[in-house]
This record gives structure tokens, sequence and C-alpha cells, in this order.
């Protein structure tokens, strides 16, 4: 029992430099919150189109094979900065690349459209974000890959960076269309 | 003159820039309900700021889960369905006030894990300490080395 006593201080410190020790590691965010929805049916929801010609989006277009569900807006500097990536999505043939326009004015997405390209087969506008609410969105751009039966498998509550499409995205479709 | 005939205009121009600020936040018209949605804006955090409730942040998110719990509570939902309708979307996370299960065991019952061992140890070392205690009395010699020193005999003091 003595020796225990002079123990004890060494077990405290190892312990606690373990605990810094991933308190340190660069790739842990502690932000980050584990989304809700991952391995759960995407949320009933039913969006228009920007344009009345224009085909809008439900969860029911989600079903039947993986897709890659991108949040944006036009007032959203990092969906700009993603958008390049998003095409090289849409090149994918396995995956249906889709769009939600979140609180965005219909002109400004169309605009935002013109300029940078759009990827998107198809686009709902959720001009109030409330979808966005269901989604457990914290905020633009997110990206979610939907499995052939409408689950939710990832989320990615940033912009799609090169390494994040390369290392977990493109694997994960591989994996969901194989 | 000319501060007297325009000193009505910086009141206008600051109701009319704060309009908008008002226009998002429309408090319930009954009282008490509008006192349970503020109670629970204050149990919510707000998913981008994470260290503010919803009840604080103006971060657009909160404004929108601001107003959606106003019309949840307006609809007659009730407090429980609201946070569980939050929680199915955002994760536990988003209750400053985690729901007590098998994953959040650690933070309810971690904190008087500590304690108890700390008390453990605490009451195991003064246990101990009698045993270590001083000799209750001084013995014949100690007695008088302390005469000694203290003057009774004069010799001893140079030693």
């Amino acid at each position: 029992m003595h020796r225990l006593f002079f123990i004890l201080p060494l077990v405290v410190v190892l312990v606690l430099v373990a605990v810094f020790w991933r308190g340190l590691d660069p790739a842990r965010n502690p932000a980050s919150i584990s989304s809700a929805l991952v391995g759960k049916p995407v949320p009933p929801f039913v969006l228009p189109g920007l344009t009345p010609e224009m085909p809008g989006l439900g969860d029911a277009d989600l079903r039947g094979q993986v897709t890659v569900l991108n949040f944006f807006a036009s007032w959203c500097a990092p969906c700009r900065a993603e958008h390049p990536l998003l095409k090289e999505l849409a090149a994918v043939p396995e995956i249906r690349l889709v769009g939600i326009t979140y609180k965005d004015r219909l002109a400004d997405s169309l605009r935002f459209l013109a300029e940078l390209g759009d990827p998107f087969a198809a686009i709902g506008a959720d001009e109030t974000g409330r979808i966005g609410i269901d989604f457990g969105l914290t905020g633009v751009p997110e990206t979610f890959v939907i499995d052939r039966d409408g689950i939710v498998r990832y989320r990615l509550a940033q912009p799609i960076d090169e390494a994040r499409l390369a290392d977990e995205i493109l694997p994960l479709i591989a994996e969901l269309t194989r | 003159m000319k501060t007297a005939r325009t000193g009505w205009l910086l009141p206008l121009i600051c109701l009319v820039v704060a309009l908008p600020a008002l226009a998002v936040d429309v408090p319930l018209d009954d009282p008490a309900l509008e006192e349970r949605a503020r109670h629970l804006m204050r149990e919510v955090r707000c998913v981008v700021c994470q260290s503010q409730s919803i009840g604080e942040s103006d971060a657009g998110i909160a404004v929108d889960l601001r107003r959606l719990i106003r019309a949840e509570i307006a609809a007659g939902k009730s407090d429980d369905e609201i946070r569980n309708f939050l929680v199915e979307r955002y994760g536990d996370f988003v209750l400053f006030t985690p729901p007590f299960r098998a994953e959040t065991m650690v933070l309810w019952i971690g904190p008087f894990v500590v304690l108890g061992l700390g008390l453990a140890f605490m009451i195991r070392f003064l246990r101990r300490r009698p045993s270590v205690a001083m000799p209750s009395s001084l013995d014949a010699e100690e007695r008088q080395r302390i005469a000694r020193a203290l003057g009774k005999d004069g010799g001893e003091n140079a030693a």
C-alpha cells in the first residue's frame, strides 16, 4: 500500500501526458460536432427549383443511387472556393451530385451558377433554411454522401478540399457504388 | 437652430436601422409561453458559437432556431418534444445539459468518482497520522535538559 503512494504521482502524470498529447494533435478539432444524421435516413423534404423550369429536389430523389448532396449559397465565400471540386465530383459517373441553396435569393443563386458553372443534376431552394435545420446544418458549405437506400453515410461540415475528396469522399463513393 | 430642426433625425435613423433586428425576434403574445421559449433558448447550445446559448447568439442559425422554438411552442409542442427535435438533428451536444445515458455516464458520474477517491485517500491519510504522533510526554532526561537550557542550572548554558 505504501509503495502505491509513490507510484501514484507517476501514474497521474502519465495520464495527464496522454490527455495533453491528444489535445496537441493538429488533426483533432474539439469544436467539430459528430453528425446526428450519419447512419440515419435523410429527413423528408420537398424543395422547389430555382426557376419554375428547373427541377426541384426532395428526399425521394436521394434514393436509388449514391448521391452527393451539397448545401451552398451565393453569399458564402468558401462555397466559391470548393466549387471546382464539386465539378470533379459531378464527373464521377456512378453518382448523382445534387445541391440545396441555403438562405439565398433565387436570383443570386442563379447568378452564382451562371458565373461558376452548374455541376448539379438538380437543385432545391431552401430560402428559409428550415430544411437545413432538418439536416443539422451549422452553416454552408456542407456536404453529405447518401447511399442507395437514402441513408446518410458521411457528412462534411466544412468546404471540400483536395485531401478530403481523395482520402474520404471518393473512397466512400467507391465502396458504396461497388 | 439647425440642430433643433434636425434633432428628430438621429432617433429615426436608429429606429430604421434597428428594425430588421426587431423583426427577427418577435416575442410570443402569451408571456407564459414566451417565458418557456426563453428558458429553452438558454438550454440550447448554438452550434456555430459553441460556448453561447442560442438565446445569446446572433449567428444566423441561432436566430433561426429561436424562431423555430417559438413557432413550435405556439403550435402546442411540449419542451421535451422540442428538445428531442433538436437532439435528433444536432445530437446530444446541442443541449447544455446532456441526457443521462451510457455514453454520457462518465460526464455525470466522473466528478463524483474523483471526489470519492480524493476523500478515500484523505481519510486514509488522516487515520494514519496518530500512529506517527509524538510521544505523549517527555521522559525524565528530556525534562532535565529543558530545565538546564532554561537556565535553572547556569553551568550548562554554554554547552
